[in-house]
């Protein structure tokens, strides 16, 4: 079966496509994308979240790729929730309109959904049940995974967003945005115990998360110490950030007394996570899966995952007439 | 009840505005539950100060005023978060991340503003010359080496100054 995938949640438009059998076939994202050539002139800036502008060029040229016609395509998923009305708005009606031509099913996805499952496009994949610890730049969350439709929220962050707390130190220490990938690079270059951040919510028993709290104590930082290195504060926030993501999702291995720990979302690409997140689940004889470092950030291949293994289930498809739902809660997401 | 408001007077301000000290997050969690009292919708209130000033940290203590229980989260990277809470619609901006003005309109939220509805917006000035002009200006300052905040409010309306003039006397 041929899925085409498409993202719009947020600021990314991704499309792909996916086969069951043979795997993930080809994938793009609007930033690779010579979008100068595709319309014949400079792309206005108010474009940048123009989803409408992209999805076209995008689902061609991802076709292309990989060798298809628009008749092999078998169904297509696109992110029902959550995310902008506006932007779901784009994805869907494209994907139940080009399913509706095409005369073949179109199914909604959670995005969540899709980012929980996109290390299962990794080589090694992981078995069910799994511990999925999900960061990124809008949400930070442990789910109990038992199966594709079956989670369980452990907990999640009361405020910002990991990713968000990083994007925010950038700022605090005049990093353009996004910072997050900046403070990483920087930090390489510090020494993280220069000074002493909080750990929030560490040792709070439970598996929720606070990172707003950090953001403050990183700009009491610097208004206290004008001349601090700006390396070394950027080392000091990934290192606290880090430990606090790294025990909350141990924690979570020990509370389910799961040996799988699956770690997915922009953040998950930061490697000081990677490194610190191996050597504890090592210590304990777990194993961390990670999804392939292209599919980290927000993409179409996750949706056409997700949505593949729900059609696979026998999951109902939509009938033509469709929402989006900007407000979703993963748990209440039934089985397929 | 602890009073946090504090009446400033000072001839520097324009008529109707207020000046608040804010010594700590509570006063700032509680500074937002107040305004939550005075609310009328239709009311646009722009917010202001920069990264770490406590904006989402006030609105939050707003949406717990109003009973909402859930988790309030800063809107930086969804652009908007929207509440249904008892009287009103209540949509939280934060625009932070508009490259361009036009944005606002390509993204569809003008339609946000109505009479059923009360918008809260951080960092308008990312959409300049195409918001409508808020009701009430509240700027929150650093203050302090960092421990406090200094909260000024402005009103530029009639439903702004009704509402500020409510926040002032308590009621």
């Amino acid at each position: 079966m041929l899925v085409l995938g498409i993202e719009s949640s947020c600021d990314e438009t991704g499309v792909a496509l996916y086969d069951t059998v043979a795997g993930l076939r080809s994938h793009a994202l609007h930033s690779q994308v010579e979008m100068h050539a595709e319309y014949g002139g400079v792309v206005p800036e108010l474009a940048s979240r123009d989803h409408i502008r992209r999805i076209v060029p995008l689902t061609q040229r991802v076709l292309e790729a990989a060798g298809a016609s628009l008749d092999a395509i078998d169904a297509i998923a696109y992110t029902q929730g959550p995310g902008l009305a506006g932007a779901l708005l784009v994805g869907a009606s494209f994907a139940q309109g080009l399913a509706v031509g095409l005369g073949i099913p179109a199914i909604g996805v959670h995005h969540l959904e899709g980012h929980l499952l996109s290390p299962l496009l990794a080589d090694p994949r992981p078995e069910f049940p799994f511990v999925a610890l999900l960061v990124s730049g809008g949400h930070t969350q442990l789910m109990q995974v038992d199966g594709v439709g079956r989670y369980t929220l452990l907990g999640e962050t009361l405020d910002d967003a990991a990713g968000e707390a990083f994007d925010k130190t950038g700022q605090l220490l005049g990093l353009p945005y996004p910072g997050g990938p900046e403070i990483s690079r920087l930090a390489q270059q510090g020494d993280a115990f220069c000074y002493s951040l909080p750990r929030p919510m560490l040792n709070s028993g439970d598996l929720d998360f606070s990172f707003s709290g950090l953001k403050t104590a990183v700009l009491n930082l610097v208004h206290k110490n004008p001349e601090a290195r700006r390396e070394d504060v950027a080392a000091a926030f990934q290192v606290a950030a880090v430990e606090v993501l790294a025990g909350k999702a141990l924690r979570a291995l020990k509370q389910t007394g799961f040996h799988r720990l699956v770690v997915a979302g922009g953040v998950s690409a930061n490697t000081l996570l990677r490194s610190r997140l191996n050597a504890e689940a090592a210590r304990v004889g777990a194993t961390v899966y990670y999804p392939p470092l292209a599919l980290c950030t927000d993409n179409g291949a996750m949706i056409a995952y997700a949505g593949a293994q729900r059609l696979l289930a026998d999951a109902p498809a939509a009938d033509g007439v469709f929402t989006v739902r900007p407000r979703w809660d993963l748990s209440q997401l039934q089985a397929a | 009840m602890h009073r946090v408001l504090q009446h400033k007077d000072d001839d520097s301000l324009p008529s109707g505005a207020l000046e608040l000290r804010l010594p700590d997050e509570a006063a700032t969690l509680a500074l937002g539950a107040r305004l939550a009292g005075v609310l009328q919708p239709g009311l646009y209130i722009e917010l202001l100060g920069d990264l770490g000033a406590g904006k989402t940290t006030l609105v939050r203590g707003l949406l717990r005023a109003l009973g909402y229980q859930g988790r309030v989260k800063s809107p930086t990277f969804t652009l908007l978060e929207h509440y249904s809470v008892l009287r009103f619609n209540l949509y939280h901006f934060d625009l932070y991340r508009f490259e361009d003005p036009e944005e606002w309109l390509d993204a569809g939220f003008r339609e946000h503003f109505n009479a059923d509805s009360v918008c809260l917006v951080e960092w308008p000035q990312k959409a300049e010359g195409c918001l409508p002009m808020a009701d009430v200006t509240l700027r929150l300052d650093i203050v302090d080496q960092g421990a406090g905040r200094q909260a000024t409010l402005l009103p530029h309306t009639l439903s702004g100054k009704q509402c500020l003039a409510m926040l002032a006397t308590g009621d």
